[in-house]
């Protein structure tokens, strides 16, 4: 077994270690810690928290990459811990928890032909007699909650030992707890099921629907994470030397994002895409992985979309520094003879921080959303990278199929919704939090 | 204030060139012009006469950027950056690759487009303040609590569910309205609620709750306070005042859209098959029909150019404090 990094997944591996030293830094600032704590205490945060959390846990599982000893494939720690999900392959659609394949087939019944839906490969196939099928499911989902159960009560024990004695502060445990818990049972209970059944059905290839929504999530993870992290730099570093330095640097900054605001950034985005796909075409010698292609596509639409995305957070911050720098420590650190670059890096920068994190947290869940609506254009990540925009795309055509293929487009809705509602509700408390005017005004 | 205007619109043409610039250099980088010819002529049986000729009778036989053959300025004008760009800037849109007339074809395309994003903005802003105005008159209840709830479970859907719902559920399961497609005259009305309804719909999450910080921010000024210590009942303090004072930043959001609404809704264009700019602008992007895409982000930034100052010249018209200079 062999590693394959893949540049997605080591920016994403840094990002996570950034955000460790970030907190880590964090902690020793009253200033900062002041307003986490407000975000520690608000129960809405907590949940959608732990729900943000177990989404990115399944997506950093999805982006360990190793090449698998017999197949030579290149899979990720989650495809080896969902493989029979990703290996029960059915001929076309079956709607969920079906026995029976959607599509009618000649097949021979005693001896005589006969135009009927044939019985599944994988979904419920251990069933002797299909009408079984909702007592099997009843006692398979329970046996599941039980052990999400048995699990989530030896952790929870585990922290109260541990916590006991110390005072539990404002922290909502109970709300956390209950979130844990509704998550681990349902979780336990979901894969149990997925074992024996298509918990949300096949699609036209027979490949499972949760399968794919689930390996959607590293995608709409590391558009959302990424993209940020390629724009910050540039945001920042730009923002803050036009507000400060004024004159002809401010000038030729502002041309800057002024021109590339102007262009529709689906264009632009349009445009770099066609780019790579001539380059990969010009140079398939050294594509020859799909994996590998498909991952620098992904790696490179972050690229362009953070291009087309720092122009907004680099125009706050320029206002916002043409506001500081006016501010009588900046003169009077000026007056004392420190030099530029410490007035901004001591001086500046910190006092920016806020602004910077509410327009992060803000832009996550419109990234993630942004996805979709490129996948529809055929400017999106690659065609054979899941993604709920693909899933949604594949998807719409199903819509006329009568009688209706609705399974595909629910789950990607179900996943796509509850990544976005947790990641915008989370931003709110955050932005209430740090924002300084609704920080004084609500206590 | 006239030489306000006139140095902006002098500092708005550095920009279009650069602008020009960029989508020159992004589609021919991709795409020389020999590929061009190629996919415009068919991709077999083309001989290298034909693609000569292809680029001469399209006026791509020149360099792209700088001409070693020429003399003095017409190293840089006898390229096809300048020959193209020139005509940009004249609103001289030529003919598409695919030899369509581009001036005729988005004078014929603009209606539709103006048809679908003139309704859904009056009527997604006057859905919007109200809501707003509503959550604010119900601060502090659980009427505004739960409305702002709603607000970011419908923030939270893709616009494409909504654009995929709207037709399932009105188009095909009731049959009120046509899925897609477009008429002309009165006939594109029952074409045009659906994609209307949805965009107003789809708007509303972000909306509401931008117009109510809009609204809340209002709320905490002294004049309000004034109003309210004067006796006033609270719906005359919102709606008198506070709407109305309001409207200077809700003025200048608008203004700023105005311009833009000519190019139309890309998604919803194309989604509802409805012959606008947009949808133009996909499939021109799709076919790789160089001569529109750079018409159509040229006439995009030269609009969006013109909203930045219409947007400060709505500032003098709604605030006596502000002065251009």
């Amino acid at each position: 077994m062999t590693w394959v990094p893949l540049w997605t997944d080591a920016l994403l591996y840094l990002l996570l270690a950034a955000l460790a030293a970030l907190a880590l830094y964090a902690r020793r600032q009253e200033h900062l810690r002041r307003p986490w704590r407000r975000v520690v205490r608000s129960r809405v945060a907590m949940v959608s928290l732990v729900v943000l959390a177990a989404f990115s846990a399944i997506g950093l599982l999805d982006s360990l990459h190793f090449r698998a000893p017999d197949s030579g494939e290149v899979l990720s720690l989650f495809d080896r811990l969902a493989t029979p999900l990703r290996t029960h392959m059915e001929k076309t659609y079956s709607a969920p928890f079906a026995t029976h394949l959607y599509s009618r087939e000649w097949l021979v019944v005693e001896g005589r032909r006969v135009w009927t839906h044939p019985r599944l490969r994988y979904g419920g196939a251990h069933l002797r007699d299909p009408a079984e099928k909702w007592p099997d499911i009843a006692r398979t989902a329970a046996i599941g909650a039980l052990k999400g159960l048995v699990v989530w009560s030896g952790a929870f024990l585990a922290v109260a030992l541990a916590r006991r004695g110390r005072p539990s502060r404002d922290f909502p445990w109970k709300t956390v707890a209950a979130t844990v818990a509704v998550l681990s049972i349902g979780g336990f209970a979901v894969a149990g099921l997925s074992l024996k059944y298509h918990v949300l059905g096949t699609d036209k290839v027979g490949e499972d629907v949760l399968y794919q929504s689930l390996k959607s999530i590293r995608t709409g993870l590391v558009l959302g994470t990424l993209t940020t992290l390629v724009m910050l730099p540039f945001a920042i570093a730009l923002g803050v030397l036009a507000g400060y330095f004024r004159g002809w640097v401010d000038d030729v900054i502002q041309y800057l994002y002024t021109t590339l605001n102007s262009i529709p950034g689906v264009l632009l985005i349009a445009a770099a895409i066609l780019m790579l796909q001539v380059y990969m075409a010009t140079h398939a010698e050294s594509f020859t992985n799909v994996a590998v292609r498909a991952d620098l596509r992904l790696f490179f639409l972050c690229l362009i979309l953070g291009v087309t995305s720092w122009t907004g957070l680099c125009r706050l911050l320029r206002a916002e520094t043409l506001k500081l720098r006016e501010m009588e420590y900046v003169q009077a650190a000026r007056a004392l003879g420190v030099s530029h670059g410490r007035i901004l890096v001591c001086h500046i920068v910190p006092n920016l921080f806020h602004i910077v994190l509410i327009s992060v947290v803000l832009d996550f869940s419109s990234l993630v959303l942004a996805e979709a609506v490129l996948a529809y254009v055929n400017i999106g990540v690659d065609p054979t990278t899941y993604s709920w925009g693909n899933m949604i795309n594949s998807a719409r055509l199903e819509l006329a199929r009568e009688p209706v293929v609705w399974w595909t487009l629910a789950a990607a809705f179900l996943f796509m919704f509850s990544f976005v509602l947790a990641a915008n509700l989370f931003a709110d408390v955050v932005r209430d939090a740090f924002d300084p005017r609704r920080a004084e005004e609500s206590g | 204030m006239t030489a306000y205007l006139l140095r902006r619109l002098l500092n708005a043409v550095p920009i279009l060139i650069g602008v020009n610039l960029i989508t020159f250099v992004l589609f021919f980088v991709v795409n020389p012009p020999d590929a061009m010819a190629r996919m415009q002529l068919g991709q077999k049986y083309v001989t290298q006469e034909a693609i000569e000729q292809w680029k001469h009778d399209h006026g791509y036989d020149l360099p792209l950027l700088y001409n070693e053959r020429a003399e003095g300025t017409a190293r840089f004008t006898r390229t096809i950056f300048f020959q193209k760009s020139v005509n940009l800037f004249l609103f001289r849109f030529g003919r598409s690759d695919s030899g369509r007339d581009i001036g005729a074809d988005i004078r014929q395309r603009m209606w539709p487009s103006l048809a679908i994003a003139v309704p859904t903005l009056v009527l997604g802003l006057a859905v919007n303040i109200t809501c707003a105005l509503l959550l604010v008159f119900f601060r502090r209840t659980y009427l505004e609590w739960s409305g702002l709830a709603l607000c970011v479970g419908l923030m939270s859907i893709s616009a494409l569910f909504y654009i995929i719902a709207g037709q399932y559920l009105f188009g095909k399961l009731m049959k009120l309205v046509p899925i897609s497609g477009y008429d002309t005259g009165l006939a594109a009305l029952k074409f045009l609620i659906l994609p209307v309804t949805v965009g107003v719909v789809s708007g509303i999450g972000s909306g509401v709750r931008w117009y109510r910080t809009l609204f809340l921010e209002e709320i905490e000024k002294d004049y309000v306070r004034t109003a309210r210590a004067k006796g006033l009942s609270e719906p005359r303090v919102l709606f008198g005042h506070v709407f109305q004072n309001a409207l200077i930043p809700i003025l200048t959001g608008v203004v700023t859209i105005l311009p833009l609404l000519f190019m139309g809704n890309l998604l919803m264009e194309s989604f509802f098959s409805i012959p606008g700019l947009g949808s133009y602008t996909i499939e021109a992007i799709q076919r790789q029909d160089f001569a529109i895409v750079r018409a159509m982000v040229f006439l995009g930034s030269v609009l969006y150019i013109a909203g930045l100052i219409l947007t400060d010249i709505s500032y003098t018209l709604v605030d006596p404090r502000v002065r251009l200079q």
